[in-house]
């Protein structure tokens, strides 16, 4: 059943800016997850007609912020210095938080709840918390509670060493609690399922790198500067040099010793932020402010967890009957490239007719997503992907790629942890008046 | 009485007296406060409350201190005797009252005001960052007068309470509490409940532990004394400085026999306060007083300022900025420069706001801008690039039509005239010179620089700007060099003459700190940077009439530049000068000294007498503040006149005929012989011999 298809008002995408994504290095990275969402939101506000405290909210999607961080979006509300009567909230959708934050405030610019909402997200998986286990913890309890020297000794007997390893909270984020798979294996689902080679793979991830490397970011990117005095100009994952040779060599990690998915072919664990600024119209005159592109409408999806991988072909269907679209009308695509294995099955999905009729209630494909037209400047596979941020960045990656190739319609589009899929229907630029 | 205190008595039998000087923003003990706080006491003992507890109504602080401006021209040791033995015989009444006082602090206590919150049973002081108790009498040249040596020293324990009055640093309430010079600290909110509290149930009084009071003793004193001045002398010589070592002498004399005590701080801060040194640094705080008035002749408070150029003073002008509270951009097409510049900041704000918190408030105020899009939003725009006329106009021309029209635009040149870089501008008038001094967090001046053909308002939001970031504003014609550099220019090309005569650069440096500058000329000049030395000497040398002395050039021919290359006049290791020895036998030439300072006296004259600031006081204030100038001397127009304006040009002309013409008498000496009246501001026949 179609839903109402527009929105009350339209929402408008004024500007945004993201950080240099950078790849989590086994230690903690120089940027908490609110330093990050700071950088990208003091460039993009400074460059704004009106001040900080002009914004009526600020939505941020964070898979896991740090222990000084609960809220982030409210923290870092304040840092930039929106005020405090500007309210804020944090949001998590997995991997989609991002596009969560940026749904959630078109979602109040269109119900008239607001005119001018800052929204994106932010992630530092480098400063992911280790965890202690739960036995530890109960442990712990015990030990507070014995007072006499017999039963400290008592409880120290029963101390487990195996009980004192760190559990990374980021594995556990990165495993399906319900199905016990991770996302890697659930990558190799689809693999199996729709036949996709190593080589396929490893061609695809070698395309991203070579797409990132010859990116023009211009305004959307802004360096960090941190602390030390270092700086990071750009995403320091891509790697231009990539050869087919040396990617082929490394070895599979999910379904070890076979499998196909490999650390090469999967987005990197990174830290890194994107921030949108959202507008309604009468936020847009008021503040004469230009139109990078429109809202047109969203779409959220579920489907098995252990085939996350192709939430985005069962948010987009949606999206596409609604609109009566076919592929032909959309001018440029984005989908996360969380697995180049899932974004493979998904293309593969969406050019099949009788999978499309079965799956999506669409009568048959589409049309096919020609490749020129998908992730024109390479994904997360190159880039990163900090979960929190990508959701966001892939919408205003999406809208830059309209603007400068004069498209008018695109759809970005993402996998879910957990088994879902998002989707963004955007139009380029128009004049608000 | 008067308006400037109110009492009340509220129903629990307590009296809460307010200090609240009408008029002025600060409470401060003037006499006629003072008589009125001894009225009141007199009139309160007869109520008999349960408790009196003395509080400020200005939401800045308690009581700043005694009233300095009353101090100065203090010309008669017995007025100022008869002075303090009044304030002693207040205090007393005070501190033998009959019931419970307690003195109720927040934001600054300081000097006489500490002394007063001494004299009461008890203290409780607000633990926020703003509350400062301290005597900085020392810094004028004095020593607390009010009883305050004996009942620091009485409260504390001898070796606390000396450093506190030594160093004339202020703590704050937590320091204070763990010391014992405040009883209780509490959240600001919690003040009045927390003075309630004491008062229903009074503790007993703060007595230092036994450890500390040992060194008070009769047979340690000396001791101590002999060891707290040996530290002193490394910072302070005792003939320049005499206070401290006043303060030390009569405190072994007399400590632990308090009537002796109280006459004898009587009888030696009455001989300080009327003194040279005192009177010298009392002038020195006026004049700062009257910079800092020089701001508040508009409300023009700039909330966002953008720097263009990320070099040293862009960064430091950046960073300043920031920690004042503004929102900075600091625009600069490097970002490793704009990195070295965060980097900086970073250390700037670790060390001055410890409180992670607010040093992460300071970093989220402080922007990099590679793109340069701050300048839209900035009430202040300074253009800190390098030293070159054509790029300046060049970046003002595309600055212009994007800053905001009611937005200071100023320029941090020492070198460039103003008149040049306003030159293609819509509104010239607009354009200011705000010139900094390098570090910028430890020079407290900034010359504003203006032409005939400057806006009025726009000098004024300058001044204003350098206020409001706690900085002193000097308003300065802009001619070359301005007033500091061009006053500096020929101390230094006199230093690097006597170099070349053979002079031990070592011997040159010492006879200027001998005189009392921070700093001698030479190591200054390596520190500055040879190169830069000379390229403001080759802008200067026509204005000072002078060929610049060949070694300057030679030095950087060699590339030989100072401190930043490693080697200057001296060798430079981890930022510090190594001076060799001057050779066994050598002696100095005995007008070294002399030949130094002159050059610098004089050029201060030429100032005055071409009016690159308004008047007399104006030009010590900046030399003072620009130079380091040492503060005890009141400046260098007002040194020349206390030791006599004829002597100083007979002194000029001997020079002249013994080293040559580049020396040569300042015209404008014979205009203020102490035969004719200088000008109105200037209060220099006081001080003539």
């Amino acid at each position: 059943m179609p839903r109402t298809p527009t929105p009350d008002r339209p929402v408008y995408v004024v500007d945004g800016s993201r950080t240099p994504f950078l790849k989590a290095r086994g230690r903690p990275g120089p940027f908490h997850a609110a330093d990050l969402a700071l950088a990208a939101g003091r460039p993009l506000l400074v460059r704004q007609p009106f001040p900080a405290t002009a914004l009526d909210e600020v939505i941020l999607g964070c898979v896991a912020s740090g222990p000084d961080e609960a809220n982030i979006a409210r923290v870092v509300a304040l840092r930039l210095g929106a005020g405090e009567a500007c309210p804020a909230f944090t949001v998590q959708r997995n991997c989609a938080s991002g596009m969560q934050a940026v749904d959630q405030a078109a979602r109040d610019i269109a119900a008239a709840r607001a005119d001018l909402v800052l929204a994106g997200g932010t992630e530092a998986m480098s400063h992911h918390p280790l965890l202690l286990s739960e036995a530890l913890a109960a442990w712990l309890g015990q030990w507070r509670r014995a007072r006499t020297p017999a039963a400290r000794a008592r409880a120290l007997v029963a101390l487990r060493p195996a009980w004192l390893n760190p559990v990374p909270a980021l594995l556990h984020g990165l495993t399906d609690p319900v199905v016990g798979l991770s996302m890697g294996q659930t990558a190799e689902v689809l693999a199996s399922e729709f036949g996709i080679s190593r080589e396929a793979m490893d061609r695809f991830a070698l395309e991203s790198h070579r797409r990132a490397a010859d990116a023009d970011w211009g305004e959307e990117l802004e360096p960090l500067f941190a602390r030390d005095g270092r700086v990071y100009a750009a995403d320091d994952g891509i790697r231009p040099d990539t050869r087919a040779e040396r990617l082929a060599r490394l070895p599979p990690v999910f379904d070890r010793p076979v499998g196909r998915v490999s650390a090469g072919n999967s987005a990197q664990i990174s830290d890194g932020a994107t921030l949108l600024l959202l507008a309604s119209e009468t936020a847009m005159r008021r503040h004469h402010l230009p139109v990078l592109g429109r809202l047109l409408d969203s779409q959220w999806a579920g489907l098995a967890p252990a085939r996350m991988g192709l939430g985005p072909v069962y948010a987009m269907a949606p999206l596409f009957a609604r609109h009566g679209l076919s592929s032909a009308a959309i001018d440029a695509w984005e989908i996360n490239e969380a697995f180049a294995a899932q974004v493979l099955a998904c293309l593969a999905a969406w050019a099949d007719d009788a999978f499309m009729a079965r799956e999506t209630g669409l009568d048959g494909s589409p049309g096919a997503i020609p490749s020129q037209r998908l992730n024109p400047d390479g994904g997360a596979i190159a880039l990163g992907h900090p979960v929190g941020a990508s959701g966001a960045r892939i919408v205003l990656h999406l809208l830059r790629v309209l603007q400068h190739t004069g498209g008018r319609l695109g759809v970005a589009s993402i996998c879910i942890g957990g088994g879902q899929g998002g989707a963004v229907l955007v139009a380029a630029g128009e004049s608000s008046s | 009485m008067s308006t400037h205190l109110h009492h009340e008595r509220d129903p629990d039998g307590i009296v809460w007296l307010y200090f609240d000087r009408a008029g002025a923003g600060a409470n401060v003990l003037t006499p006629e406060i003072l008589e009125d706080f001894d009225h009141r006491l007199v009139q309160i003992a007869q109520e008999a409350p349960r408790g009196l507890v003395i509080l400020s109504d200005k939401p800045a602080g308690f009581i700043a201190g005694a009233d300095v401006h009353g101090f100065a021209g203090m010309r008669d040791p017995a007025l100022a005797a008869a002075h303090i033995r009044r304030v002693h015989a207040i205090f007393q009444r005070l501190e033998s009252l009959a019931f419970p006082s307690l003195a109720l602090i927040h934001g600054y206590c300081l000097g006489g005001g500490l002394e007063l919150a001494l004299a009461c049973a008890y203290r409780i002081a607000s633990d926020e960052p703003e509350t400062r108790l301290g005597f900085p009498e020392v810094r004028l040249g004095l020593f607390p007068g009010y009883g305050g040596t004996v009942r620091s020293t009485r409260l504390l324990g001898a070796l606390p309470a000396l450093e506190m009055m030594l160093s004339g640093r202020a703590l704050d309430a937590r320091s204070a509490r763990r010391l014992g010079l405040v009883d209780l600290a509490v959240p600001r909110r919690q003040l009045r409940e927390a003075a309630h509290r004491l008062l229903q149930a009074p503790p007993p009084r703060h007595r230092p532990r036994l450890l500390r009071r040992l060194p008070a003793t009769a047979p340690l004193r000396p001791l101590v004394a002999a060891l707290l001045a040996r530290r002193l002398a490394a910072k302070a010589p005792p003939e320049y400085y005499p206070a401290p070592y006043a303060l030390l002498g009569h405190w072994r004399r007399h400590a632990g026999r308090p009537l002796h005590l109280y006459r004898s701080e009587t009888r030696e801060v009455a001989r300080l306060i009327s003194g040279d040194t005192a009177q010298n640094l009392i002038r020195v705080f006026l004049l700062q007083e009257r910079l800092k008035s020089l701001g508040d002749r508009t409300t023009f408070i700039p909330g966002r300022a953008h720097v263009v150029g990320a070099g040293v003073m862009g960064r430091d002008i950046a960073a300043w900025c920031a920690l004042q509270g503004l929102q900075v951009t600091l625009e600069d097409l490097d970002t490793a420069a704009l990195g070295r510049a965060m980097k900086h900041a970073d250390g700037l704000f670790r060390r001055r706001l410890k409180d992670p918190l607010r040093v992460q408030a300071a970093l989220d105020r402080f922007q990099p801008d590679p793109r340069g899009r701050g300048v839209e939003g900035a009430d202040l725009v300074i253009e800190a690039i390098f030293e070159d006329a054509a790029a300046k106009q060049a970046l003002f021309a595309r600055l212009e039509p994007r800053v905001k029209p009611s937005a200071v635009l100023a320029s941090n040149t020492s070198s460039i005239p103003l008149e040049t870089l306003a030159e293609g501008l819509e509104r010239p008038g607009r354009l200011l010179g705000l010139h900094f001094f390098n570090p910028v967090a430890r020079m407290p001046l900034v010359e504003v620089v203006h032409t005939p053909g400057t806006d009025p308002e726009a000098l004024a939001q300058g001044l204003a700007c350098v206020r409001h970031l706690d900085r002193l504003p000097l308003p300065v014609r802009s001619s070359p060099g301005f007033l500091v550099n061009r006053i500096l220019l020929p101390y230094l090309l006199e230093a690097v003459t006597l170099v070349e005569e053979g002079v031990p650069a070592p011997a040159v440096d010492h006879a200027a700190t001998t005189f009392g500058m921070p700093v001698g000329p030479i190591e200054l000049a390596d520190r500055v940077g040879l190169d830069i030395c000379l390229a403001v000497g080759e802008r200067l040398a026509a204005t000072l009439g002078q060929a610049l002395p060949p070694l300057l050039a030679g030095q950087v021919r060699a590339g030989r530049l100072g401190r930043k290359s490693g080697a200057g006049f001296y060798a430079w290791i981890d930022g510090r000068a190594r001076k060799p020895r001057s050779p066994r036998g050598y002696r100095v030439p005995a007008d070294l000294g002399e030949r130094l300072i002159l050059r610098l006296v004089n050029e201060a004259m030429a100032c005055l007498r071409e009016g690159v600031v308004a008047d007399a006081d104006l030009v010590d204030a900046g030399v003072l503040f620009g130079t380091g100038f040492p503060p005890f001397r009141g400046g260098p127009l007002h040194d020349a006149r206390a030791q006599g304006i004829q002597a100083v040009e007979t002194r000029l002309e001997r020079l002249e005929r013994r080293h040559g013409h580049h020396i040569h008498a300042d015209p404008g000496w014979p205009g203020v012989r102490p035969a004719r009246q200088g000008p109105a501001r200037c209060p220099w026949t006081r001080n003539t011999p």
